[in-house]
This record gives structure tokens, sequence and C-alpha cells, in this order.
């Protein structure tokens, strides 16, 4: 996956000269030193929303859905919106880790690690809202085709809400498999710094790993094919969540271009996602040496791209609407932009199409403060794109007599805080116990990545791995 | 601790190819080497050391199409034969209906199939402690060892000391 040529044109991905023993240390450290002043008030934060969303949804549970203000016409608001919001940035993670090592982009190597993390805690919260919204939580495994005493009765596997069972517990456990997979060596490097108490955990969390060639040869081999089973696994996941809509006979959810649009807006959201967590973890955990300009340049690059495909995708909606001739659909796109929720489309439009043009600028991709601010944009858009599908559609249906308007109640809001505090205790948690970045993979591209073998503080002349440089092609 | 029972001369190099030339000259001497351990995968190793190409990506294909023949079958019985329901007027057997799960399933099934046999081939589970030679291996240190049976000390030394080891160390594992 690395190794051979290297472009001219390529800037490196690793800076300050970094040997092998830094990296360790480097990358160690974080796991190794008393938790930070900043990182101690970001916990105290994060569990205290997390306790308050777990206070949530025990009221909804008591109390029962009730106390949230979906009615007749409007079943899903916040619960289905925050759903697809937290899935869809989840799909940053597997894109970073499978797609882009299957394309070989080496910059991936910077940030794999901790988008891989970002996805499966954005998976778990985005599982709690489907289990919560059923009301009765404590029957959720009806879901699931268990021989039963009822006949058995089976679910329907017609029903692309069963499909998306499916497939969201495929993505999370295989996501945990490919991101332990890869600590596993990266544990063992902690595990032989360590002594102790920590040693055994360390040791029982590496699987006794020792880095002989056989386990790298087989590791590699698993690794790659992990990598081919997730992209289309990814694609997958939101294209089953896009389902859930396209094949309802809502006017606004029956389209055909629900697949790419949800995806291309999944990947949008999730490297938005992505970018405002390495923005603030490569500065409290200095971390800039890996996480580089170079990689929240390619980031943004990428944000660009998605969030213009995200932009035609509306116009086209808009377009085949008008075009159909179908009054149904023409309304229902009118009631978007102009009927009681206009404010959510603008600020869908505003956040995902027009902001993102701004980079392209260079000199505002590589802004690392424009990038946090933009990330945070994005996020907020995309939030937005979700409510206006789900929320802004319900509220005008076919009969005028039912048309209804939805405000959250606190419950609501509190159970989507509670899973940004969920997300963000595992987050910190995460960077506590287990390296942020990996530390076998830097070590694998500094040879053609490192500042001291290209670019313009090259000191070291780039020397080719192996002397026959055919085999780098496969691999 | 696991114990190998073998008592192993090993050199330590700094560089990867330092590692990789001294695979190739223990090769060409047709020296018995017992493993090498690095701290991160090295491009060229596994060709250098001779090593078979990993068969694992044939077991992850075995255990995909066991997923996808448990879903199509698992699916066509329970809608066919054992509770035939028609959903929305759809026939009994909707074909396209599967496709998803089919899917799901089958990358299921091949991942932790394949993540299963990987690790218990690899003699890697939560709490097994294998035994280590060098714990720099893990860090910034290349390791090349040789079994004491098949090899006799002097003719260790005097190839570590050719192919330009760091450091000679014999250990008991």
């Amino acid at each position: 996956m690395s190794g051979g040529f290297v472009a001219p044109v390529r800037r490196p991905l690793v800076e300050g000269h970094k040997t092998y023993h830094q990296i360790t240390e480097d990358l160690c450290s974080p796991t190794e030193r008393t938790p930070s002043k900043a990182w101690i008030i970001a916990f105290i934060i994060a569990a205290s929303t997390l306790a308050f969303g777990l206070f949530c949804i025990c009221w909804t549970i008591w109390m029962g859905i009730g106390s949230w203000n979906v009615n007749r016409t409007i079943g899903w608001a916040y619960d289905i919106t925050n759903f697809v919001w937290w899935i869809g940035i989840g799909h940053a993670g597997t894109l970073i880790s499978a797609i882009l090592l299957l394309f070989r982009q080496r910059w991936r190597t910077g940030v794999n690690r901790a988008a891989e993390a970002m996805t499966i805690f954005a998976v778990i919260c985005a599982a709690l809202f489907p289990v919560i919204h059923v009301g009765r939580l404590w029957v959720v495994f009806y879901f699931l085709p268990y021989p039963n005493t009822r006949g058995s009765l089976w679910p329907n596997f017609n029903s692309p809400l069963l499909w998306d069972v499916f497939a969201i517990s495929t993505y999370f456990s295989v996501s945990l498999l490919f991101w332990y997979t890869g600590l596993v060596p990266d544990f063992a490097t902690v595990r032989n710094r360590a002594s102790g108490l920590r040693k055994k955990i360390y040791n029982f969390l590496s699987f006794g790993w020792t880095g002989s060639a056989k386990q790298w040869q087989r590791w590699e081999s698993l690794s790659l094919v992990l990598a081919g089973l997730s992209t289309p696994l990814v694609l997958s996941v939101h294209t089953i969540v896009s389902f859930d809509f396209a094949t309802s006979v809502i006017p606004g959810w029956h389209t055909t271009i629900f697949p790419p649009y949800f995806v291309a807006g999944a990947i949008f959201s999730g490297f938005a996602m992505v970018q405002t967590l390495m923005v603030m973890t490569r500065k409290i955990l200095k971390l800039e040496e890996y996480i580089t300009l170079e990689h929240i340049e390619s980031m943004n690059k990428v944000i660009l791209v998605t969030g213009t495909i995200v932009g035609v995708a509306y116009l086209t909606e808009l377009f085949i609407a008008w075009y159909s001739g179908y009054v149904y659909e023409q309304f229902a796109f009118f009631n978007r932009a102009m009927g009681v929720y206009w404010w959510s489309y603008f600020g869908m439009m505003a956040c995902n199409v027009i902001s993102p043009q701004l980079f392209w600028v260079k000199k505002y991709r590589r802004s690392v403060f424009l990038t946090f601010f933009m990330s945070i944009f994005v996020n907020i858009g995309m939030w937005f794109e979700r409510f206006v599908i789900i929320a802004t559609t319900l509220a005008r249906d076919y009969l005028p007599s039912s048309w209804s308007y939805y405000r959250p109640t606190w419950v609501e809001i509190g159970i989507f805080i509670g899973t940004l505090g969920l997300f963000f205790t595992l987050y910190l948690i995460f960077v506590r116990v287990a390296p942020v970045v990996a530390i076998a993979e830097i070590k694998h591209i500094l040879k053609v990545g490192g500042d001291q073998y290209i670019g313009e503080h090259a000191t070291h002349k780039h020397r080719v791995v192996s002397s026959d440089s055919h085999e780098h092609h496969h691999s | 601790m696991r114990q190998l029972n073998k008592d192993v001369i090993y050199g330590i190099y700094s560089d990867e190819e330092d590692l990789l030339t001294a695979v190739r000259l223990a090769k060409s001497k047709h020296l018995d080497i017992m493993d090498v351990f690095t701290p991160f995968p090295v491009h060229g190793m596994e060709k250098a050391l001779g090593l078979e190409e990993s068969r694992l990506h044939y077991a992850g294909f075995v255990y995909g199409a066991i997923g996808t023949l448990t879903a199509f079958l698992g699916m066509t019985w329970i809608m066919t034969s054992d509770w035939p329901i028609i959903f929305g007027g759809k026939p009994y057997w909707p074909v396209p209906s599967f496709i998803p799960i089919v899917f799901e399933l089958t990358v299921l099934f091949a991942s932790w199939g394949m993540t299963i046999t990987f690790y218990t081939i690899s003699g890697l589970w939560p709490g097994v402690e294998n035994p280590q030679l060098d714990l720099r291996t893990t860090d910034d240190k290349f390791c090349l060892a040789f079994d004491q049976h098949h090899i006799s000390e002097s003719e260790a030394r005097s190839f570590f000391q050719e192919s330009g080891a760091e450091e000679v160390n014999v250990k008991s594992i």
C-alpha cells in the first residue's frame, strides 16, 4: 500500500523529521501522561450532557412517546432526523479507512484511526433512536427473525425498515472488526512500553501480538479484504436508509435519486465531523506534525466535492418535480422552499451548498480556523437537510384537514443533546486509551511521506524500500 | 506465558532495508531463518523470506458464500413454506426484496469468519501471552532470529557481523 513511486507534487504527510522511535513516543504519550485540564473539562461537560440525555430517555420510556411532540400527521420527526444524521456521520470513517485504502491515498493514514472510532461512536448514537422510538423498547427484539411462539411469525423481509436493521448491525460490527484489527499492533506497542497492571491490560487488548512476518502478512491480507468488503457495505448502508423513504408513496420521498444523494450527503457530513474532531484533537494532543494541513486540505476537497454533489441533487429534485407535471410532487417541493418550514430549507441550502464553495480557494482550504467553522456549518446544514426531508414533507400531506406543525419538546431535544454527549464521552475515552493516530501505519509511510524524504525540507534522498520495484504494485 | 522451548539467537537492525538485505543474504547462504519481527509490515519481506501467499481470502470467500446461502435459503424457506404471507400484493417469493439482506449477511459472515480465522491461526486471542524476543521490535528495531538447533552460534554471529546487525543476543523462549 505504500512504497514505490512518489509523484514530485506530493507534499509531506509526516512533518518534523521523525524517526521511528519519535513516532512511537509522540503517538503513545497521550495514553501515558495524566489527562490535561482541557481533557478533564471536556470530559465533565460531555459526561454531564450524556447524563441529561439518559434522563430524557428514561423519561420517554416511563411517560411514553406522548412526551414527544410527534402526532398523527408527523409520525417521524426529531428521532429519525437524528438517526439519519448520526448514521450519515459514520460514513466518513469507513470511506477514509476502506475506500481510500483501496485507492491508495496515503493521507488517510494520519486520520483513519480517529475517523473509524468516530464511525463506531456515531453508529452507536444513531442506533439509539430507532430503538427508543419504538416506544416499548423491551420488545425491540421483535425486529429480529427468531423462531418464536407466535407461529413462528417472522418479520416482513420486504420491508426496508427490516433491511435497515440488518444493514446497521452489519455495518456496526464490521466497522468494529476493522478498527480493532488495526489497533492490535498499536496496543502491542503500548504494551511493550508499559509495566504492571497497565501491561496486563494492554497485553489483553493486543491479543499477544508479536509482529512476526507471518502475522503482518495475514494482517495485511485481512485488512485489504475487510476494506474490500466495507466499501460496498458503506454504500449499501445509506442506500438502505434512503429506501426507508424512497419506497414509500409520499411525494418528496418517493424518488429514485435518493440512494446516491443520501450517500454523498453522508460522506459530506461525515467529513465535516472528522474535521471538527481532527482540528480539536491535533491541537489538544499536539499532533500537528501527524495531522497536517495537507490532511486538512485533502478533507476539505472531499467536502467541496460532496457538498457540490448534494447541491446538484437538491436542484435535480426541484427540476424533476417541475418536469414531472405531477401536482403533488410540485407542491411538496414548493412547500419545502416556501412553506412553514422555509427557514430550515434556507439553512440547508446556505450551509450545505453555498458555504462550502469557499473551499475552491486554496488559502481557505488550508485555514484551520475556517475549516473548524465550516465543519460546524456543514453539520448544522446536514441536520436541516434530514429535518426538511422528514418533518417538512410530512407536515403537509395529501389531506389538508390533517396538515400539522411540529416542534420538539424538551425531552426530544434532551435526547439529541444526550447523544452528542455520548459521542464525545466515548471519543474522549478513546483518545486516552488508544493511539489516536495509527502508529504502525505512520511508520509504514514514513519513507514515502516523511518530510526528510520528500518536499522542500528533504535531507535524505528517497530510497526505494525494495530492489525489485514491481512488487509494490500488488499487495 | 506460552513456552516454545527454543534457544534463539537474534540480531537487531534499525532500518527495514538493512533487515531486508540481511534476509536476502541469509537466503543466499541457505540459512534457516526462524522468524523476523518488525514494527510495521515491510514490503518485499514475504518474497524475501519465501512465504507462501496467505490463503485467508479463500476462507473469506467460503464464509461469504455461507452467508449468502443462509440469507437466501432462510428467507426463501420462511416466506414460501414456513409461513407464507402476501405483503402488498407481492409474490410469496420476492427475490428482488432479498437482495439487501443477502448482501448484508454475505459481508457479515465473510468479515467475522475471516477475522476469527485470522486470530485463531495467528495464535492471537485475548489474554494470550506470546513470547517476545525483544520489546523494541514494536518500536523502532527490526529483528532477525535463528533457532540454535538449526545453526551454530559461531555461524550465526559471523552472519550477523557480515549483514551489519547492531546487536546480537541469545535468548531461550
